[in-house]
């Protein structure tokens, strides 16, 4: 038998390294910045990108699982929803005598229950795509919020519970601080463990990984779970900021996550992706709209602009990764639906 | 003026690595049916591929009316009046028969802008008819047996005036009683003078059905004959009979006692009552013809679908497994029979395809060490003689042999028991088998307990110890291969006549 | 005795119209005033708006698709059509409504773009398009509002008017459902839109035009989200930038609770339309019998998932009942 050696030393090139969405995505964010500037005069202060992150971090937590959810070729578009079910429950069961700690907790759970809900529902039903039962849910989750609330608004929080929204530590506000202790968590889970391995790994090829013994149910129901986690750390912050809620925020919360995560050059056919571009993404995106406030344009205008971006970035990615037809249908799980039930169809 | 409809001549076609067809001859008669057999992997499918214009030969001549005519795609094939139907019928199921037959002609529909659907249901009624079927134009595709389904694809062809009929092993998927309908058919069409190649593996059938026999062998043309003068012998004889080139590596692997056993394994609808056993250091090859049912087995043993009954004991334990990943843990591995798509993410590197079931051993609670991945990848790739440049390689640079060779690894990267093969050397080149044929006897050396599911006959004799021979979801018969023929297991494997 | 798929149609269907008897009768029990002429009229006025879109919708989900965007679709071309009206008051009330169908048909145009030529995840694409155009909804009012002394009367008549003493959105929606109908059962293209959601690689290789069939049918979605976004913006008298938010997801509830298969390939008009009038009871009357109206949304939601979830039981019961024929 000859003998032949086989490397283990990756082969780095300039090429490769230099050929990566991430960066296109920093010249992004810098041309952002430049443009900013000059809008105001005193952009460039540490005040400026200290504070401005405050704007729109609260979002932000639901784009670490959603990278992970669009990795695995899924898609949830129940989160903003949860958000608001979860800031309802809280805000009402305090006013209703809960001691405020408690209702933290509450909003956790409520918010990971209704991430376990939607894992459950696509792991029993695996002939439904993601698509169909994070549109059910994202329903039911409000309709629940609206029944509980109506139209009213909950609030009259504890002092210190605005902190969470508003304070900082030292000059660093705490939601920055929290946020960037969760992306931290994430890309580790997503880059560095067996787990998010195996993420990727359903997301490129699903049989193959259930064949290889990944546990395909339960990472789709841990996924969910942290999703509705994150959801509820979004509904903490925003009902913190806000100082009260009503069964209609975080309303288009999802459009702007999954902006966020394809512009971060996470393709919608799975297997692919980064943490590092959300990120990238997260404040492109938000430094943007702080420019826009800058020169007075409406909220509308962001969202399309949002849109918009959304749209390039899936034409762009598409190009770029050869837009699989095959993979034009969401929902990777309903390909197992074929194992047991025959009749494979779902959008 | 020639008898003959279609006539291929010194066809040849090869793929990189694999002769498929070696300089082969095949002729249809105006209005016969004409058998074609073989075993699997005779070249059979790869001349309907041929006829149908799915594949061009390299070399070689086709002649249809006895004019040499050039076939470069499907729609070639159909509008030289050639139909195909198939095991598995592609149709759409929400519509109805009679939309299965029609859609797509416009040059039936009328070209009035609303469709007739009186007149549709009407002529797909008379197609029918004409076909011997009893059921509705008007219900759902959907709602069909396979059987039925089979008929309304003849309809179809029927409809677009098809002068030759391609039936490749139509009846695979059926029951005994729907093989009786669709050879009913069958007949009906040949009365309507429509020429037909017919491929099947029951020969009882095939005595009642063709007039004509004609067997490939090893992508070769081996004879034509009349079937009234055919013997049934000869027949098998010349399906099988070779001298076996194949080097299999000579085995003294002590056997010991029982590691896996399966009893009375069943799943409505795929197979039932199986049982056999595995010893250490044995191999059980596991054979017979496509839709016998040996894959949906391995694939309930190894926890992808699960059984509806029956037992399964590893080591004298008895396990009960839901997924494969709990397989895995009880050592059970599995080399699935489709490489590309269940068995490898093939955008992957080999090191994360290698260790993919075994993360738990590369990592501490979850945190991966790729320099432990790397080093166990690059260890086992040498070890069987992996021709890659680095363990950064993708899976889908590979050569079918070497992507073999890396799902091989992935099993070993585990601990293992039994290891479960699905056609292990299915297009794989010559050399690369002889590799994996090595590799096998060195896991069975080690003490696994190997199955081996194979469709090549010399395989499956030259491997393996005992033999599990499938037919039609049960296991027909469990033989020694010491004293087995070639003969002996085909037999076996073919289903039980019709008639007395 | 077999199982069939359409025999489970049609008991879908059943189940449909005696749930509709059912809950009217309760209505009635509830509140004298439920069953009558005028009610029943106001009734069906206020679902015409959602028959005509999911006639759309149907569509659109036969092809394995969905369209989140026809909700700001409403809006804008509503928008349009009222801006025009109040700054050319003459205008005649059939203009307006082909310039809101024509700016439906220009988002359909460009979802069918994005969805058929781009290979865009129909979810993604509509989701972008829908925050797009509700954007530019408001760009193109400059956040203002037309209200009813702005529109002629004309122009609300568009949804006030009667024919035959049938008011005008009731007469749209069963011409185009009558049009729909034979469309989608009588004629070639119709049937094509089930082949590609039946079987989207049996229709490439048959030879049918599956993405310009996909592209038709999302500017159709997008034609008849204008039309309903006109007679909207009549009917309340009001045209304003958050119009019609959420409302495509009491489309998609309608048009999966009449039985279309979110699967694609399958479902009928009849039940198309039981389910739009059962959606379009369970939304306007319930304030009728003293349900708030904030149980409306979860109500949609569970009907979705509940009518969803029977398909696939359904269908897992069907498979069984298949493979123990198969009889090894």
């Amino acid at each position: 038998m000859v003998e032949r050696s086989i490397r283990v030393e990756r082969q780095w090139s300039w090429r490769t390294f230099l050929f990566q969405w991430e960066w296109l995505l920093v010249l992004i964010f810098i041309a952002v910045n430049v443009v900013n500037s000059t809008l105001s005069p005193y952009y460039f202060t540490a005040d400026t990108f200290l504070q401005t992150p405050m704007t729109f971090l609260d979002m932000s937590f639901l784009v670490l699982p959603m990278t992970m959810v669009i990795i695995l070729g899924n898609i949830d578009i129940s989160v903003g929803s949860t958000v608001a079910l979860s800031a309802v429950v809280m805000a009402v069961a305090y006013n209703a005598g809960l001691p405020m700690v408690l209702a933290v907790v509450l909003c956790l759970l409520v918010a990971s229950a209704c991430g376990f809900l939607n894992g459950l529902l696509m792991t029993k039903f695996k002939e439904l795509s993601s698509v169909i039962v994070t549109l059910a849910t994202m329903i039911i989750y409000r309709g629940i919020a609206y029944v509980i609330l109506q139209d009213q608004a909950a609030g009259k929080f504890p002092k210190w519970y605005s902190a969470l929204g508003w304070g900082s530590i030292g000059k660093v506000p705490l939601i920055l601080i929290v946020f960037a202790v969760c992306a931290v968590v994430f890309g580790l889970l997503l880059h560095k463990t067996s787990f998010g391995r195996k993420i990727y790994g359903m997301g490129s090829n699903l049989t193959a990984s259930r064949y290889s013994g990944v546990n395909t149910d339960s990472i789709i129901v841990i996924v969910s779970v942290l999703t509705g986690l994150m959801a509820g750390f979004t509904a903490l912050f925003l009902t913190s900021r806000m100082g009260s809620t009503r069964p209609n925020v975080a309303q288009g919360y999802e459009l702007s996550v999954i902006a966020m995560v394809v512009l971060g050059g996470v393709s919608t056919s799975g297997g692919k992706g980064r943490i590092a571009g959300p990120l990238l993404a997260i404040f492109i995106i938000g430094f943007l709209n702080y420019g826009l406030g800058l020169v007075n344009v409406q909220a509308q205008v962001l969202l399309i602009i949002v849109g918009l971006l959304l749209i390039l970035s899936v034409l762009v990615l598409n190009v770029r990764f050869g837009g699989r037809y095959k993979r034009s249908v969401p929902g990777a799980a309903k390909k197992l639906a074929t194992q047991e039930h025959p009749s494979e169809k779902s959008p | 003026m020639s008898d003959r409809i279609l006539e291929l001549t010194h066809i040849t076609k090869t793929f990189p690595g694999v002769k498929a067809l070696d300089d082969v001859h095949f002729d249809l008669k105006h209005g016969e049916i004409h058998a074609l057999i073989g075993e699997n992997g005779a070249g059979k499918s790869t001349l309907i591929k041929v006829i149908t214009g799915v594949y061009q030969p390299d070399s070689g001549q086709i002649l249809l009316d006895g004019a040499p005519v050039e076939i470069h795609s499907t729609a070639d094939s159909q509008r030289l009046g050639i139909a195909a139907i198939y095991q598995h019928v592609t149709c759409y199921p929400d519509l109805s028969v009679t939309e299965n037959i029609f859609i797509g002609h416009e040059k039936i529909q009328p070209l009035t802008r609303k469709i007739d659907w009186r007149d549709l249901h009407e002529r797909a009624g008379q197609l029918l008819a004409q076909l011997d079927a009893d059921f509705d134009p008007r219900a759902l595709m959907g709602n069909l047996s396979v059987a039925q389904q089979q008929i309304v694809e003849i309809a179809k062809a029927l409809s677009a005036s098809a002068r030759i009929m391609i039936m490749d092993e139509p009846t695979a998927a059926l029951t005994a009683r729907e093989s009786e309908d669709l050879y009913r058919t069958t007949e009906s069409l040949r009365d309507k003078g429509v020429s037909i190649v017919f491929i099947s593996h029951r020969m009882e059938d095939m005595y009642r059905l063709a007039s004509r026999v004609t067997v490939f062998r090893d992508a070769r043309y081996v004879g034509t004959w009349n079937l009234n003068e055919a013997k049934r012998e000869d027949l098998i004889m010349a399906m099988v009979g070779r001298e076996i080139t194949q080097f299999f590596p000579k085995r003294k692997v002590a056997i010991g006692e029982e590691v896996f056993r399966v009893e009375g394994l069943c799943r409505t609808g795929f197979f039932k009552d199986v049982s056999f056993s595995v010893r250490k250091g044995e191999i059980l090859a596991m054979t017979g013809l496509i839709g016998a049912g040996r894959t949906e087995v391995c694939e309930a043993i190894y926890g992808v679908t699960r059984p509806d009954r029956g037992r399964v004991f590893l080591e004298g334990q008895e396990l009960h497994i839901a997924n494969p990943a709990q397989a895995i843990d009880k050592g059970i591995g599995y080399l699935p029979e489709d490489r590309l798509r269940q068995g490898l993410v093939l955008e992957w590197e080999l090191s994360k395809n290698v260790t993919l079931p075994t993360l738990r051993q590369f990592g501490t609670l979850g945190w991966l060490h790729p320099r432990k991945e790397n080093a166990i990848t690059q260890e086992l790739a040498e070890k069987l003689d992996v021709r890659a440049a680095s363990v950064f390689d993708l899976a889908a640079t590979l050569s079918g042999g070497n992507q073999q060779k890396i799902i091989v690894a992935k099993l070993l990267a585990g601990t293992m028991k039994i290891i479960i093969l699905d056609e292990p050397t299915k297009g794989v080149d010559v050399g690369a088998k002889t590799a994996i044929f090595n590799i096998m006897n060195d896991l069975a050396e080690m003490g696994y307990g190997i199955i081996m599911v194979s469709s090549e006959m010399p395989e499956v004799l030259g491997m393996s110890d005992r033999i599990v021979v499938m037919r039609e979801g049960r296991v027909a018969t469990i033989l020694e291969t010491s004293t087995a023929s070639q003969e002996q297991i085909l037999r076996a494997a073919m289903p039980e006549t019709v008639h007395a | 005795m077999r199982r069939s798929a359409s025999f489970t149609e049609s008991f879908r269907e059943l189940g449909l119209l005696v749930f509709i008897i059912v809950i009217c009768a309760i209505f009635q029990i509830r509140n004298r005033n439920f069953l009558t002429l005028e009610n029943i009229q106001d009734l069906l006025t206020n679902t015409a708006i959602l028959s005509i879109m999911s006639v759309g919708m149907m569509m659109v989900i036969l092809t394995r698709g969905i369209d989140l965007s026809v909700g700001s679709t409403v809006a804008i071309a509503g928008m349009v059509s009222a801006l025009t009206v109040q700054f050319f008051r003459g205008i005649s009330p059939v203009v307006s409504v082909v310039e809101a169908v024509a700016v439906g048909t220009v988002v359909g145009v460009l979802n069918g773009l994005l969805v058929a030529r781009f290979n865009v995840l129909p979810i993604i694409a509509t989701l972008g398009t829908m925050n797009v155009i509700r954007g530019l909804t408001y760009v193109v009012s400059g956040g203002a509002w037309v209200s009813s002394y702005q529109m002629s009367r004309g122009f609300k008549e568009i949804a006030t008017g009667e024919l035959l003493g049938v008011s005008n959105p009731i007469i749209m929606a069963v011409v185009i459902n009558v049009l729909f109908f034979y469309f989608i059962n009588h004629m070639r293209t119709g049937r094509q839109i089930y082949a590609v959601g039946s079987n989207p690689e049996a229709a490439d290789i048959s030879g049918i035009p599956r993405r310009r069939i996909v592209w038709l049918v999302y500017t159709l979605m997008g034609a008849l989200s204008g039309l309903g976004g006109v007679i909207w913006v009549a009917k309340f008298a009001s045209a304003q930038s958050d119009t019609a938010t959420g409302f495509e997801l009491s489309v998609i509830a309608a048009t999966v609770l009449g039985g279309v298969s979110i699967a694609g390939g399958s479902g009928k008009v009849s039940g198309l339309i039981l389910g739009t009038i059962l959606l379009g009871i369970l939304n306007n009357a319930l304030p009728l019998i003293n349900v708030s109206p904030f149980w409306q949304q979860a109500i949609q939601g569970v009907v979705i998932l509940a009518a969803v979830l029977t398909n696939v039981l359904v269908k897992r019961n069907n498979q069984r009942f298949a493979l123990r024929r198969r009889a090894i």
